[in-house]
């Protein structure tokens, strides 16, 4: 239990996926100019990344392992995580389609979002047990949302602001970022697993 | 004949550079490039996936079915993402350390997926190989200026963890340690990319 919650706290705060890890940049600054879109990415990256992590998981322990076969690791992983992708979409498509609507168009992306495929490669490498690994995928999805969230709250007032010709796109977004995580640094080294 | 190869290879240096025009493969250009040794290390790494799928991914372009290209090219991509994970461990283990999850995690950088799609996927195998070279070296260059960067301000040194380490402003220099740090990363990514425009500007790239 101890662990579970030193898992959750480390991933959400200290050890956060987007500022501290550099986990799933590209949605992070792609998807966080509106406030809405970051919250359906954030959604879907927490349901996405918690099946995801459950999935190879088992599927690492049960027919990989057994197999001896985790050099292939790489390619299955992607693979699991592309084809689990494609079956919420269809299932999600047919069994509620309200939901599908707000989390639909984010889901062909999280594919190629590596912070999927970090979770899973870094809950085999620490050896964590099934809970635990689910746990870590959600911990971190969670870290991950915030951290979005939060850039899309301030990129909303900084299209207000006059920023410099030079600075325009991306290179403001990266420079608050950086603020953003120069903050994060405040949690450092409070616990370590 | 051979101007079309020479256009390949200087599109993806200037004008299609992956790190600072397209704004691609961010993960590992913030993560890796605290060391100029590892920023290197990253970018030939990526080189060499990118360039060997480029071409087997050219060179299928007429077998591989339209509505499964995608996964195909994923397929592809983790094949060499699995080779140089291999060959990094066994001939440079110091390096594969320091990398850590990030060769791996080469498997789903847009830029090489992103080159299959737009490039490799259509074009003949000739023209994509120079287009992964030129890309690849596009890359190598933005990761190496980076990491240059933040080694000279963040440690005080450049080239440490080999050889040839020096101390560029002299041992008594105090590093300005939040460049090696995360929130270095973006910030300096942030100033080279607003260089960047202002130097694209004045030379007129579009």
């Amino acid at each position: 239990m101890e662990k579970l919650l030193s898992i959750i706290f480390i991933y959400i705060l200290v050890d956060n996926f987007v500022l501290q890890r550099f986990f799933g940049i590209c949605p992070f600054l792609g998807v966080s100019r509106k406030m809405e879109t970051a919250m359906g990415m954030s959604m879907a990256v927490v349901f996405v990344m918690a099946l995801a992590t459950l999935v190879t998981w088992l599927f690492y322990t049960h027919v990989l392992v057994p197999l001896r076969l985790e050099y292939l690791q790489i390619v299955a992983f992607i693979l699991v995580i592309a084809s689990l992708v494609q079956l919420v979409e269809t299932v999600l498509r047919k069994i509620s389609p309200t939901l599908y609507q707000g989390l639909g168009i984010f889901l062909p992306l999280i594919t190629t979002n590596c912070a999927v495929l970090a979770v899973a490669l870094l809950a085999v490498q620490n050896e964590f047990t099934l809970v635990e690994a689910v746990v870590f995928g959600i911990a971190a999805s969670i870290g991950f949302s915030i951290a979005l969230i939060i850039m899309a709250g301030i990129r909303e007032r900084l299209e207000l602001a006059k920023v410099p010709g030079a600075l325009q796109g991306t290179a403001v977004t990266l420079i608050t970022a950086g603020i953003l995580s120069l903050a994060f640094m405040g949690f450092r080294g409070m616990l370590s697993l | 004949m051979s101007n079309i190869y020479l256009q390949d290879i200087s599109r993806g240096i200037i004008k299609e550079n992956p790190v600072f025009r397209l704004v691609l493969g961010m993960c590992p250009t913030l993560a890796i490039t605290a060391l100029f040794r590892n920023g290197l290390g990253m970018g030939l790494s990526a080189a060499a996936v990118l360039i060997c799928s480029n071409v087997v991914i050219s060179s299928l372009r007429r077998f591989i079915p339209d509505r499964v290209r995608i996964p195909c090219y994923i397929v592809v991509i983790a094949t060499f993402v699995t080779i140089i994970d291999m060959i990094l461990k066994a001939f440079q283990p110091a390096l594969y350390e320091a990398l850590g999850v990030f060769i791996p995690l080469i498997v789903v950088n847009c830029i090489i997926l992103g080159r299959a799609e737009a490039f490799a996927g259509k074009k003949p195998v000739l023209r994509s190989l120079f287009d992964g070279i030129g890309i690849g070296i596009g890359f190598t260059l933005s990761l190496v200026i980076l990491s240059a960067v933040r080694e000279i301000i963040g440690s005080g040194t450049i080239l440490q963890e080999t050889p040839y380490v020096a101390h560029v402003f002299g041992t008594a220099f105090e590093p300005m340690a939040v460049i090696a740090q995360p929130a270095g990363a973006f910030i300096v990514l942030g100033l080279l990319l607003a260089l960047a425009n202002v130097i694209f500007k004045r030379l007129n790239v579009n």
